[in-house]
């Protein structure tokens, strides 16, 4: 193999141990030795150590991740495809996926940001999809310094700039800040998508003969190494790395997006699969492993933007826009055409074989050639320790405590000031939520609601993950936030389906790390198995730490949930005056990770709140009920900042007010954050109903402005004007990035 | 009535401008590709929103280069009436069909909101189902709808009354406050928010869909005359 271009040798590669710069260790690099029986070349050894990465293998997690339920009886495809699919009746079926893009945000927020929307976009179409809506959910610092509020205005706009140009909504989504992301903020990008069932693809490359094209953008130096440097600790040095962060053009995929949505009609379509991470060599070498096949490209026919690149750029690039696609033989000249009608570009780049093995020809020459299922499927597979965390046992044997309140009103406004907890207006201001005219709840209720145009049929889609709960207890806080999700859900009138998953941990090969992954992924799958909630697919982003400190365990969860009539949908808005107001759910003196723990104290600790998720399963299936039954005005689930932030969430739309009163030690029934509670408003007329369908307790009553709370005795708690209110609560964010 | 939904590589609310005329009004509406050159057959074309060739260069500049935009001149001189919506105000601006431009607003953030809009002029086409300073609800959502003219082409717009409609709060910076402008025979009306995103109640507000069918109304009352 002597190619014209300076590279390392084999056995330099080897004696210098050059593969451990592309994060492969000695165990890894000998076994790819063993496998190819030879020394791995320059190219080979990046094909091994991408496809290899953390990112792209889940060599760490794959033991953990086996737990999760993954079937259903709506479950039409499940983790291993670029996203899942659920159906949801009439021959229709509902396409999502989450995925992180941390690292690269990290270092150049906008672009980061913006590519990871387009990439879990891409996800979504290339199974065939129609991709309907975006979701996110982020993570900050504290909105203190500069850098953080840098970090979060350019997320921000990278978000917008791509989901607003290529005309698909931001319809939801959460973000929250804590001084553990302060070096290493989360950007997790989630897209939903619609699909008629026959028209569902598959990332195969079947048929020996058939054709390889190469469609969209062409190939630059961008990105390379992407996925190998999304699978280590930040550190002072990685702004350095801003190179292998890509640059987006939403145009292109808009155009890339409509041509494959017209080539998914076209029968001369074999298989076809986004280029994300690790581009070129994960797409050609997944979809000749899963279809059993082998594939051999030639690197000349590749579209390049940039001059003299080796097949170690092409293969390693992750140039955006781009997707691979198998064809069938002698009709190429037919899918050329849709992508011309585009202004696409098109290639024939490489044809299925049947020899297993991915083969790369550069100037008439073998510039690699490696088994696709070593690539593929043989990642070695890492049971890591697992250790118990000191702080674990001590925060498991702190006492229950009810912190001390002076000023309850006072309270209640800094925690509606919390940019946790704050209105997310200034975020979702900048999203076009409404293109393509389907949003029938927009972004600030608990779930965002989407018709299903030509029906009756509509879709509601959450994205949740308290963290502080994980920390704390990593099982607990597992169950909740699949739990809180759904309950999501269910607040706007919808059938939780199924869940999507992006874990975002520390270094998993410290075994403290290890253990939260561990232990929230048991709870996690127990959630999903009692609330039937399957895992469809997902995500796994480990390393986000930045100089040794790592992010809470923070597993967000994406849910899709179906709505069977327009009429059930429920929005978190009192509605009218004289409505009575309901607590489901009891109210115990849990504290441990709120809201008013860490306002009061500036740190977490003790236990996070529990819960049964037998009892949480019921009280959503009668909830779901009632609103299926009509008797249900408003629906919002209790979190962050317990009742009272809840019952003031409840009327921050300024047209009704709400007398409520609490029995019990005030700041417990004020802001304790027990869990599978809901508020709910009911109008008189159909309090009978109501109270035969639901166990709850009347706790109020609707009123024509401002919020009352009494106690047992009647004497007032707190009484707030709702411009008080609304003023802490839409102000804080706007006000803190000043 | 035959209406024409003009598609540039990049337009993103052609589909809603489709459906609010197919569902809503119930009246004929084709997608029509940029290449084009022929819109005889069409009584009305209308120019989406969206992010036209990437918005790259400036907002609706390259798009107003098309072969269709040749055709939607024809059909403005010939008083047909052509309604450009964000992007399609942009590219309305950017081929001199309507005076002045569109620049960043004023925070330099892209904007999506619902937003109170006056009706300054009913006496168009497009407004005449509309009262006078009555108040509508229509969505916005841009990053460049800072309109902006000189004090001459000002005077002369406001003169004219080709003011069609004002932002009850201005939020983007907007030179008077103007949402929405009519070129001087007042068959060509650009404006920024989104009228074809409310015209049902169920996705937030139906106060759009009485500009649909003024231009309806209008175009059979002038088409019953004629036969």
């Amino acid at each position: 193999m002597s190619l014209t271009f300076k590279e390392p040798t084999a056995e330099m590669i080897k004696e210098k141990r050059l593969y451990a710069d592309m994060g492969l260790n000695d165990d890894e690099f000998q076994l790819v030795e063993k496998i190819l029986g030879r020394l791995p070349n320059w190219t080979e050894t990046g094909l091994f150590s991408v496809m290899w990465s953390e990112h792209c293998s889940y060599k760490n997690s794959k033991v953990l991740l086996k737990k999760f339920p993954i079937t259903g009886e709506r479950v039409l495809q499940g983790p291993g495809e670029g996203a899942g699919i659920i159906d949801i009746n009439d021959d229709q079926a509902v396409v999502f996926k989450i995925e992180s893009h941390n690292h690269p945000s990290a270092i150049e927020p906008y672009q980061g940001a913006a590519t990871g929307v387009g990439g879990i976009i891409r996800d979504v179409f290339s199974m065939g999809a129609r991709p309907i809506a975006l979701l996110n959910s982020l993570r900050f610092g504290e909105l203190k310094t500069p850098k953080v509020k840098y970090l979060f205005e350019e997320v921000v706009a990278g978000i917008a700039g791509y989901g607003n140009c290529i005309g698909i909504p931001t319809v939801g989504g959460e973000v929250q800040f804590d001084p553990c992301y302060e070096g290493n903020p989360l950007v997790n990008a989630m897209c939903v998508g619609l699909i008629d069932h026959k028209d569902i693809q598959k990332g195969q490359a079947k048929g020996v003969g058939n054709s390889v094209m190469y469609v969209g953008a062409s190939t630059g130096r961008d990105g390379i190494h992407g996925a190998t440097f999304a699978s280590e600790e930040l550190d002072e040095d990685s702004d350095a790395k801003r190179p292998a962060v890509q640059v987006g053009d939403p145009f292109m995929e808009k155009l890339l997006l409509e041509a494959c949505l017209d080539l998914i009609k076209s029968d001369a379509l074999v298989g076809i699969q986004d280029m994300g991470a690790a581009g070129l060599t994960s797409s050609s070498a997944e979809m000749a492993s899963k279809a059993g096949s082998g594939i051999e490209l030639n690197l000349d026919e590749v579209p390049q933007r940039e001059l003299g690149m080796t097949p170690y750029e092409m293969m390693l690039s992750e140039s955006q826009e781009r997707m691979l696609i198998v064809v069938k033989k002698g009709r190429e000249a037919e899918i050329q055409e849709i992508f011309d009608r585009w202004g696409l570009l098109s290639k024939i780049v490489g044809k299925v074989t049947d020899d297993k093995k991915l083969r790369l020809i550069f100037k008439g020459e073998v510039a690699a050639e490696v088994p696709v299922d070593a690539l593929a499927e043989d990642a070695p597979v890492y049971h890591k320790p697992s250790r118990e965390p000191e702080y674990f046992r001590k925060f498991q044997q702190q006492e229950e405590v009810v912190p001390k309140v002076n000023d309850v009103k006072e309270t209640l406004l800094s925690l509606l000031a919390q940019p946790t907890i704050a209105s997310k207006e200034w975020v979702y201001d900048q999203y076009d939520y409404m293109v393509r005219t389907n949003t029938v709840v927009s972004p600030g209720s608990d779930a965002a609601v989407l018709r299903i145009r030509d029906t009756n049929k509509a879709l509601a889609m959450t994205t949740d993950c308290n963290s502080r709960y994980l920390y704390l207890d990593p099982e607990m806080g597992g169950k909740i936030a699949i739990a809180e999700a759904a309950r999501n859900l269910v607040c706007s009138g919808a059938t939780p389906l199924g869940v999507t998953d992006c874990l975002n941990y520390g270094n998993p090969e410290k075994p403290e790390i290890f253990w939260q992954l561990e232990k929230s992924t048991d709870g996690l799958s127990e959630a999903c198995r009692v609330l039937e909630t399957p895992v469809i697919g997902g995500n796994v982003s480990l390393y986000n730490e930045r100089s040794g400190v790592a992010v809470y365990p923070t597993p967000v969860i994406g849910m899709v949930g179906l709505i069977d009539h327009l009429d059930y949908i429920t929005t978190q808005s009192f509605k009218n005056v004289g409505d009575l107001i309901y607590l489901i759910g009891e109210t115990k003196p849990e504290f441990g990770g709120s809201e008013l723990q860490k306002l009061l104290e500036g740190e977490i600790s003790g236990k996070s709140p529990s819960i049964d998720l037998d009892v949480e399963k019921e009280r959503q299936q009668q909830l779901l009920t009632a609103i299926r039954s009509g008797v249900v005005a408003s629906a919002h689930d209790v979190a962050e900042g317990g009742l009272a932030v809840a019952v003031a969430e409840c009327m921050m739309d300024g047209n009704v007010g709400a007398k409520v009163s609490i029995s019990g030690e005030a700041v417990t029934a004020l802001f304790a954050e027990s869990q599978s509670r809901f508020v709910v408003s009911v109008s008189k007329d159909k309090k009978a109903e109501f109270e035969r369908l639901v166990n709850a307790t009347c706790i109020g009553e609707v009123v024509e402005s401002g919020l009352t709370i009494v106690n047992d005795s009647g004497e007032p708690v707190i009484q707030a004007a709702t411009k008080e209110l609304q003023e802490a609560w839409k102000g804080a964010i706007p006000c803190l990035l000043k | 009535m035959r209406f024409a939904c003009i598609v540039f590589p990049g337009s993103n609310c052609d589909v809603d401008m489709y459906h609010a005329i197919r569902d809503e009004l119930g009246e004929e509406v084709e997608y029509v590709w940029h290449s084009e050159t022929d819109l005889d057959r069409f009584d009305a074309i209308l120019l989406p929103g969206g992010f036209s060739y990437g918005d790259y260069l400036r907002c609706g500049a390259i798009a107003h280069f098309s072969n269709v935009m040749e055709s939607v001149k024809k059909a403005a001189e010939a008083g047909k009436p052509v309604l450009g919506v964000c992007n399609g105000f942009q590219v309305l601006v950017e081929s001199g069909l309507l005076p002045g431009a569109l620049i960043r607003n004023k925070n330099l953030k892209f904007i999506c909101r619902p937003a109170t809009l006056v009706v300054e002029n009913n006496e168009t086409m497009f407004t005449s189902g509309y009262e006078n300073k009555q108040e509508i609800v229509i969505p916005v959502a841009h990053g460049e709808g800072n309109y902006y003219c000189d004090d001459e082409t000002l005077k002369a717009l406001e003169a004219n009354n080709q003011i069609v409609f004002r932002y009850k709060n201005n939020f983007n910076g907007s030179i008077n406050d103007i949402a929405g402008i009519t070129n001087e025979k007042g068959n060509v009306l650009g404006m920024m928010p989104h009228p074809e995103r409310a015209v049902d109640q169920l996705i937030g507000s139906a106060d759009g869909l009485n500009l649909f069918k003024s231009i309806l109304r209008n175009w059979r009352e002038a088409h019953v005359l004629n036969v």
